[in-house]
């Protein structure tokens, strides 16, 4: 629907809807829709329906003003909400949606003497099956900064990349080492920009100039800054780990063993954690990364005398139809790579 | 004024998987041991297999309460079976009142997922599928729970049952010895620990020839 609008430059329309009418419940799905395009071209909701019209009335539909010299091939920013009635349409006849790629997941983090160190499990979930038994959630940040991800997969992996360049970007602008500080306010006001729609539970550790620093992100964007912390479905399990041992001015490899043994707890009381753990140890001028430093869970039972899968499927009809008798094939000169 | 829904379910799902094979002359029935709710473990080392009769043993997973309720059930209709009739039910006859006892609740299930297995008067390998409600079928083989999608193209694969429409009637049962068929389901129970949360930590397995009964445990996954 947003066709019509976009083909009109310098053209504004308003429908003006009665709350009476039958097509109001359509109407606020298709409002929001307008209004949640690329945020460079709202006009404001709130100055428009409640300076212009009357109180019983309700805006259906908003085209904006188009540059001319814009084209229509460079993509939109932000989210689309093209699909959202279709998509509660179908709902509404039963139709269940695709569920996302949770990580489960239990991260933790700590600082110990020297530094930060971060943990996290391997696996990765899509409701009640084990979709990566094997997967990355200690993400990289800037040389000094790591960050493990808990929530939807999508959502971690594009939020820290996404914060991660931005870094880049800043110290080439600036010539110094990124700061955790600044990780810490990218990723905050990126996800308050989306109302936790964007769900990511970030757990940000490093160490930088001022020193070594722990904070947890929540998916609506407010942050704590802990000596220690855990996130996931399994961070109760971790937390009751570190809340017996954890004390100030941990050794590395007293750390170390603490995060190991949080992240075990997590696996193996968690349904939503399991199979190996990482570890990241970031200290002033060096960092490890430690994948797979435990892999408390090998395959159990392999059977020794093998299986064979030679059963061919059966063909139950062979129909061959020459297209040459149907279609004109005709060939055209040129390079494949033409448009 | 719409009806407002209650947000409490009588319901709870405590997850695990159960698998029974049929052969010519055994009858192999297992479940796995944990006993889950939401995300947490309530304990690595729960029994979900049930002796019925001599020859009858039924494995179900799904809500436990209500598979303890229906065990008791079957256990006082068998004893009064065997007060009237002076011997014990067969495999056929204990599927029937399985189902009955099922579909006696209709319209407020018992949420349970069971498999039952054992030798019918022949001595030769039996196994029962049901759905919650009593709808049954003697098969060659069959997984119920959590992990059953992933189990049964495995054991379609290996074992592929003979359709009961095809004529003349064939058995269902497999060809496997006693032993390929234990290490059939210790694979299917490790690979579905692999991929299926709520399937995990041990699995027991009953195994039941003309020599009698034995039981089995291989331990699994606890992650």
């Amino acid at each position: 629907m947003g066709v019509g609008f976009e083909t009109v430059p310098f053209l504004t329309t308003f429908i003006l809807l009665p709350k009476t009418s039958p097509l109001f419940p359509y109407s606020s799905g298709f409002f929001s829709q307008i209004f949640c395009e690329s945020p460079t071209r709202l006009i404001d909701p709130q100055l428009v329906s409640s300076s212009l019209l009357p109180a019983n009335l309700l805006i259906l539909g908003v085209s904006y003003l188009k540059m001319p010299s814009e084209t229509m091939d460079v993509p939109k920013t932000g989210f689309s909400f093209d699909l959202c009635r279709r998509n509660d349409m179908l709902a509404k006849k039963g139709l269940k949606s695709p569920s996302y790629l949770k990580t489960g997941t239990t991260i933790v983090g700590l600082i110990f003497e020297n530094g930060v160190i971060l943990g996290a499990d391997t696996r990765a979930t899509e409701g009640p099956i084990v979709a990566d038994k094997n997967c990355e959630k200690i993400h990289y940040m800037a040389p000094n900064i790591y960050c493990c991800g808990a929530g939807t997969a999508a959502d971690t992996e594009a939020v820290t990349d996404n914060i991660s360049s931005q870094l880049k970007l800043h110290r080439y602008h600036t010539g110094r080492e990124s700061r955790v500080v600044t990780a810490l306010t990218l990723l905050k006001s990126h996800l308050f920009r989306y109302q936790g729609h964007v769900s990511a539970a970030l757990v940000l550790g490093g160490v930088d100039v001022t020193g070594p620093h722990l904070h947890t992100i929540y998916p609506h964007g407010s942050t704590d800054t802990l000596p220690y912390a855990t996130m996931g479905s399994g961070s109760l399990a971790a937390m009751a780990i570190f809340e017996s041992e954890y004390r100030e001015g941990l050794t590395r490899d007293e750390g170390v063993n603490l995060v190991t043994k949080a992240i075990c707890s997590g696996i193996f009381n968690d349904l939503g954690s399991g199979s190996n753990v990482d570890v990241c140890v970031i200290e002033k001028g060096k960092k490890e990364y430690l994948r797979n430093h435990l892999t408390p869970n090998p395959r159990t039972y392999i059977s020794s005398r093998g299986y064979t899968f030679s059963k061919k499927a059966e063909v139950l009809l062979t129909k061959i139809t020459p297209l040459k008798e149907l279609v004109e094939v005709v060939e055209v000169g040129g390079d494949a790579m033409e448009e | 004024m719409p009806k407002e829904h209650a947000n409490w379910s009588p319901y709870d799902n405590n997850g695990g998987t159960c698998v029974a094979i049929a052969g010519a002359d055994y009858c192999v029935i297992a479940a796995d041991t944990r006993m889950s709710t939401g995300y947490s473990i309530l304990t690595r080392d729960y029994s979900k297999i049930c002796k019925l009769a001599d020859k009858s043993f039924m494995a179900s997973s799904g809500f436990q309460a209500d598979v303890k309720a229906l065990q008791k059930v079957l256990a006082s209709r068998h004893l009064i079976y065997q007060h009237q009739h002076n011997k014990q039910m067969s495999c056929p006859a204990m599927a029937q009142l399985l189902s009955n006892t099922l579909y006696y609740k209709r319209f407020f299930p018992y949420y349970a997922f069971n498999v039952l297995g054992g030798l019918d008067s022949e001595g030769k390998g039996c196994v029962f599928t049901y759905d919650a409600v009593g709808s049954y079928e003697r098969v060659g083989y069959s997984a119920q729970g959590s992990g059953a999608t992933l189990i049964t193209p495995f054991l379609d694969n290996q074992l592929k049952s003979p359709s009961p429409l095809l004529l003349p009637a064939k058995d269902a049962v497999t060809p496997l010895s006693e032993a390929e068929a234990i290490d059939l389901v210790k694979t299917c129970f490790s690979s579905a620990t692999e991929r299926d949360i709520y399937t995990g930590d041990s699995v027991e397995i009953v195994i039941l020839n003309a020599h009698g009964v034995r039981s089995e445990h291989e331990q699994l996954r606890k992650d």
